[in-house]
C-alpha cells in the first residue's frame, strides 16, 4: 500500500531547497574564494590574511568565544539543574529564562547599548549612587577592555538561553531512578551531578556546545551595536570586504576561513564529548 | 542524632533554600532588568531618551514611538519584516513537515545521509551563504525582494522545522494511522483526519519558531535587501547615524513579537531538543 | 462467505525470515487463534492478512477474492490493536463511527450501528467522552466496538487483552467470545497466552519460529500435540518428558519402568501431563523436591531418574520434600515423540 518511492517524494522538497540555497551557494563561495578572474589561486587567502585587520579580528573573535562560551555553559548548567528541582513556578521561571531566545542579536546589542552608552542606565546608576561625579564614556576607544566586557556581557545575556533549552531537555531525559539509585549508594548531590548528570548529558552538551561555538564565530550585530568599529570581528570583516571594499573574493576567502574554524572546533567537540556505543539512556 | 543535630540540619536546609530562591530571583532579574530598561527608553519622550541621568520609571510618553513610526522608511521596513517572516513561516512548514514525517515513519536508503545534510545546515554559519546568493539573486531578479530573502530564511529555518515536526510525528503512534487504514482511509486521509488534528498545536509552534528566526535575522537581511529593507537591516544600517530614541524604539519593536511567540511555543522547544538528543 | 485462505505466504525482513511457507485455511465464521511465543511470526502473519505488511511470497484470499495487492480498507477486514489505537481527538461515538463515516454511510445508519455496538460492549454511557477520560478496559471496548460497527467479513485481533490486568482479562475473554459468536464474523486472534487460546478458539494454530506447528481444535492440541513444542507450550504446568529406550515388541524402558508404546526401534521421548499422574503401587519412582499447595490441588516438583518432573496431585495428600512417590501415568494419555524430528509418534 505504500509505494516505495514515497519517502523520497517527501524529502524531495527539503533536499531541493538545501541543494539550491545551501550546497550551491557553498560551492560558489568556495569557487570564488579560490579564483581571481584568472584561474585557481590562493591569492584571496593571502590578501585576507595579510590585511592588517585580520589578526586582530581573529583574536577578538576567538577571545570573545573563549570567554563567553565556557561562562555560558557553566551558567546554563547551573540554571538547568536549578530548574530541574523546581516544582511550582517552574513554568514561569523557565519562560523568563528563555526569553532571550527570541531576541535577535541586534536587539540585544541595542538593549545593552541602553545600559552602557554615555547617557545610559549604568552611568545613571553610578552617578546616582555617588560612585562617579559625571557620566563616563564607557564605550569609547579609551576603554577597549570595557567595550569587550560590554559585548561579552551582552552575548552572555543573549545566548545562554540557547544552551539552557538544550540542556533542560537533556536533563529531562534522565530518568529519576538513576539519581535515586546513586543516592541509595551514598553519592552526595555534587557527586551525583558529576557522575550521573554530566555523563548522561553528553549528547546534549555536544549539541549545545557545537551550536554555541559555531554561533560565536558568527558574532556580528551585537558588536556593531556596542562597539562599532572599535572591536573588529571576523564576521564584520566579511561584511566590509563585500560592501565597503567591494572585494567578493576576499569576502569569500574569509568566509571559508570562518567555516574551517567552525568545522575544526565542531570536530574537536564531537571527539571530546563522544558517547560510547550503547552508553546512552 | 541529637535534637540539636536535627535542628541545625533543618536550619542548614532552610538557608540552602533561601540561597536557592535568591539565586533564582537574581537570574530572573538578570534577564528582565535590561528589557525593562529598554521599555523605559521606548516609553519616554525623545528628549528624555537623550538626557542624563536616565529615569528608572517609564514616563509613558509615546514620543519615541511616534518618532519611530514617522521616521522615513521605518514602517515600510516593518512591513517588509512581517512579509518575509510570514513567507518563511509558510514555506518552512510546507517543505519541512513532509521530511519530518518521512524521517519518523520510514526506513529508507540514504536516510542517514539526509539527516546529516539537515544537521550540517544547522552547524554551518549560514549567513555567509548570503554573499553568493546575493549574486545569484541579482541574476535571477530575486535580489532585494521579500521572496528572495524569505527563501534564504527558510533555508535557515528548515533544520528546525524538520526537527520539530520529526519529534511531533514520532509522538503519534503508527498504530493510530494503521487503525485508520483498516477503517477506510487512504494513507493521505489517515494523515489529514487522524495525525494532523493531533499535531496542529505543534505545527503552529514550529511555524512561529520559523517566524521568529526570520524576524530576528540580521546578516542576510542586510546583505540581500537594499531598497526593501527589513527592520533588522534597516536598523543595522542606521545604527551609526540614527538618534538614540529611534534605535531603542526600533529595538523594542524587534523584541516584542518574539517575546509573545516564545511564550506560545515554549514547551515545544524542549520537546524538540529532547527527541533530537536521543 | 468470508473464508480466508493463506497460500504459501513467506516474509523476510532483509536477511531475517519471519515466516516460512504458511498454508492455512480458515473457515467462514471460524474463530482461529494464532498462538505462540514472542517472535514466532504470529503478529506478522496477522498484519499480512490485514494488509499492513506485504508478504514476500504467497497469496492471501478473503471470501474467494485475492486480496494481497489490496490496501487494508478494501479487504473487508476490521482490526483491534494491542494498544487500542483509539483516536484521542474524537469522542467515543466518533471513534466507533469513524470507519462508517469513511465509507459514507448515512447518518441515521451510523447512529444505529454505533449505539448497537456500544450496547453490545456495555459502553453506551461513554459515548460522549474522549479516550483520555477512559480506563484501559474501557478503551479496549471502544476499539472492539469500532471494529464491530463496520460489520466486517473478517475481524482481526492483535493481542487485544494483553495490556489488561488479570481479572479484567478473564472477564473480557468471556465477553468477547460471546459477542463474536453472535456476530457471524470470521475471526483471527493473536495471543501468547495459551489459556486465552484454549478458552476462545474454534481452532488453534500453534506457531514456532515462523511456521505453523499444529492447527487443530483446543482439545486436540491439548490431548494430541503434534510436536514436542506444542506439548511443552500448551498446558500449565507443561508436559513432562523422559527418555525412553526400546525393549522390543512395543515395550519401552522409562526411568526403570516398563511401559507399552509404539512398535519402533528408535529411541523415543516419553511424555505425560502432570495431571495425568496418580499415586499407585507401581509406577515411576519420584523424589519430591518442592511442594506448592495451590488450593485446588498440590503441585509437586520431583526428580525422576535425575530429570525434572512435575505432578498435579490431590490437595489432601501430605507430601514432604524428600519423600519418595510412586507415580503411575494414565496409559491412554501417554504421548511419544521422536527426539530427532520432535514430531509425535503414534
Amino acid at each position: 500500500m505504500t509505494p516505495r518511492y514515497l519517502p523520497y517524494v517527501l524529502i524531495l522538497p527539503v533536499t531541493l531547497f538545501l541543494g539550491v540555497f545551501f550546497l550551491y551557494p557553498f560551492a560558489l563561495v568556495a569557487k570564488q574564494a579560490f579564483t581571481t578572474g584568472g584561474g585557481f589561486t590562493l591569492d584571496n587567502f593571502r590578501e585576507v590574511i595579510g590585511y592588517w585587520k585580520f589578526p586582530i579580528s581573529l583574536k577578538n573573535t576567538m577571545l570573545l568565544a573563549a570567554i563567553v562560551v565556557p561562562v555560558q555553559l557553566a551558567l546554563a548548567l547551573l540554571m538547568a539543574t536549578m530548574v530541574n528541582r523546581m516544582q511550582k513556578g517552574r513554568d514561569l521561571v523557565l519562560y523568563v529564562w528563555t526569553i532571550p531566545l527570541g531576541i535577535s542579536d541586534l536587539a540585544a546589542g541595542i538593549i545593552w547599548l541602553a545600559i552602557f552608552e554615555q547617557s545610559g542606565f549604568l552611568n545613571s546608576m553610578m552617578t546616582g549612587l555617588g560612585l562617579v561625579e559625571k557620566p563616563i564614556t564607557l564605550l569609547g576607544y579609551q576603554n577597549p577592555w570595557l567595550v569587550f566586557a560590554a559585548i561579552a556581557l551582552a552575548e552572555i545575556w543573549r545566548a545562554t538561553a540557547i544552551m539552557l533549552v538544550i540542556l533542560v531537555a537533556g536533563i529531562g531525559l534522565i530518568p529519576k531512578e538513576y539519581y535515586e539509585a546513586a543516592e541509595v549508594f551514598g553519592a552526595s548531590p555534587w557527586k551525583r551531578f558529576v557522575k550521573i548528570t554530566l555523563p548522561l548529558l553528553r549528547p546534549s552538551l555536544q549539541t549545545a556546545l557545537i551550536l554555541r561555538v559555531v554561533l560565536a564565530f558568527e558574532v556580528f550585530a551585537v558588536v556593531v551595536a556596542l562597539g562599532g568599529t572599535l572591536f573588529p570581528v571576523l564576521m564584520g570583516q566579511i561584511y566590509s570586504y563585500q560592501f565597503d571594499l567591494m572585494n567578493g573574493g576576499g569576502a569569500a576567502a574569509l568566509a571559508l576561513i570562518v567555516l574551517a574554524i567552525s568545522v575544526v572546533f565542531t570536530l574537536i567537540i564531537l571527539r571530546a564529548l563522544r558517547v560510547p556505543k550503547g552508553a546512552t539512556i | 542524632m541529637t535534637a540539636t543535630d536535627v535542628s541545625t540540619g533543618a536550619a542548614q536546609r532552610r538557608s540552602g533554600h533561601y540561597l536557592y530562591a535568591a539565586s533564582v530571583a537574581l537570574l530572573c532579574a538578570w534577564v528582565l532588568v535590561p528589557l525593562y530598561f529598554l521599555l523605559i527608553n521606548t516609553l519616554s519622550s525623545p528628549d528624555t531618551v537623550n538626557s542624563f541621568p536616565k529615569p528608572f520609571i517609564p514616563e509613558f510618553d509615546w514620543g519615541s514611538l511616534e518618532f519611530f513610526a514617522g521616521y522615513d522608511g521605518m514602517l515600510k521596513a516593518l512591513k517588509n519584516s512581517v512579509v518575509v517572516a510570514v513567507l518563511t513561516m509558510i514555506m518552512s512548514i510546507a517543505v519541512g513537515a513532509p521530511a519530518g514525517y518521512a524521517l519518523s515513519r520510514f526506513e529508507f536508503r540514504g536516510k542517514g545521509l539526509f539527516r546529516m545534510l539537515v544537521l550540517l545546515t544547522r552547524a554551518f554559519p549560514l549567513p555567509l551563504l548570503a554573499l553568493p546568493l546575493a549574486v545569484m539573486f541579482i541574476r535571477t531578479g530575486l535580489d532585494d525582494t521579500a521572496i528572495g530573502l524569505a527563501l534564504v530564511h527558510t533555508t535557515l529555518a528548515i533544520p528546525f522545522a524538520v526537527l520539530i515536526t520529526f519529534s511531533l510525528f514520532s509522538g503519534i503512534p503508527i498504530e493510530l494511522e494503521e487503525a485508520a487504514w483498516t477503517l477506510g482511509c487512504t494513507r493521505f486521509t489517515a494523515f489529514t483526519k487522524v495525525v494532523l488534528p493531533l499535531i496542529l498545536p505543534g505545527i503552529a509552534a514550529s511555524a512561529i519558531f520559523a517566524f521568529v528566526i526570520s524576524w530576528n535575522e540580521v546578516f542576510a537581511a542586510a546583505v540581500l535587501t537594499i531598497e526593501n529593507r527589513t527592520l533588522t537591516a534597516f536598523l543595522l544600517a542606521k545604527l551609526g547615524e540614527a538618534p538614540l530614541h529611534l534605535k531603542f524604539a526600533g529595538g523594542f519593536i524587534l523584541v516584542v513579537p518574539a517575546l509573545v511567540f516564545i511564550f506560545a511555543v515554549r514547551k515545544y522547544l524542549f520537546a524538540m531538543w529532547g527527541i533530537a538528543n536521543r | 462467505m468470508a473464508e480466508i485462505q493463506i497460500k504459501g505466504v513467506a516474509k523476510s525482513f532483509g536477511s531475517y525470515t519471519a515466516l516460512h511457507d504458511i498454508n492455512l485455511t480458515i473457515q467462514d465464521q471460524e474463530f482461529m487463534v494464532l498462538l505462540g511465543a514472542s517472535g514466532c511470526g504470529k503478529t506478522t502473519l496477522l498484519r499480512i492478512v490485514a494488509g499492513l505488511e506485504t508478504a514476500t511470497t504467497g497469496e492471501v484470499w478473503i471470501g474467494g477474492k485475492r486480496v494481497d495487492h489490496l490496501p487494508p480498507k478494501d479487504r473487508g477486514i476490521a482490526m483491534v490493536f494491542q494498544n487500542y489505537a483509539v483516536f484521542p481527538h474524537l469522542t467515543v461515538f466518533e471513534n466507533i463511527g469513524f470507519g462508517l463515516r469513511m465509507k459514507k454511510v448515512p447518518n441515521d445508519e451510523v447512529k444505529r450501528r454505533v449505539e448497537r455496538t456500544a450496547g453490545l460492549m456495555h459502553i453506551e454511557q461513554l459515548l460522549g467522552r474522549y479516550s483520555g477520560e477512559l480506563s484501559g478496559g474501557q478503551r479496549q471496548r471502544v476499539a472492539v466496538a469500532r471494529a464491530l460497527a463496520m460489520e466486517p467479513d473478517v475481524i482481526l485481533m492483535d493481542e487485544p487483552l494483553s495490556n489488561l490486568d488479570a481479572l479484567l482479562r478473564m472477564e473480557m475473554r468471556a465477553e468477547l467470545k460471546g459477542v463474536l459468536a453472535e456476530s457471524n464474523t470470521t475471526a483471527i486472534y493473536v495471543t501468547h497466552d495459551q489459556v486465552e487460546a484454549m478458552s476462545m478458539a474454534d481452532r488453534i494454530s500453534v506457531m514456532h519460529q515462523g511456521r505453523i506447528v499444529q492447527a487443530a481444535s483446543p482439545i486436540e492440541v491439548y490431548r494430541n500435540p503434534a510436536a514436542e513444542f506444542v506439548a511443552g507450550f500448551i498446558g500449565n504446568p507443561p508436559m513432562n518428558f523422559l527418555p525412553a529406550t526400546p525393549q522390543g515388541a512395543g515395550k519401552w524402558a522409562v526411568a526403570g519402568q516398563v511401559l507399552d508404546g509404539p512398535q519402533t526401534q528408535k529411541a523415543l521421548k516419553f511424555a505425560i501431563r502432570p495431571e495425568d499422574l496418580h499415586l499407585a503401587g507401581q509406577g515411576l519412582q519420584a523424589v519430591a523436591k518442592v511442594i506448592e499447595p495451590l488450593g485446588a490441588h498440590l503441585l509437586v516438583t520431583c526428580e525422576v531418574d535425575g530429570a525434572l518432573f512435575r505432578a498435579v496431585l490431590d490437595s489432601d495428600l501430605s507430601v514432604k520434600p524428600g519423600d519418595t512417590l510412586t507415580l503411575a501415568p494414565q496409559s491412554d494419555r501417554i504421548r511419544w515423540f521422536d527426539p530427532e524430528t520432535t514430531r509425535a509418534v503414534a
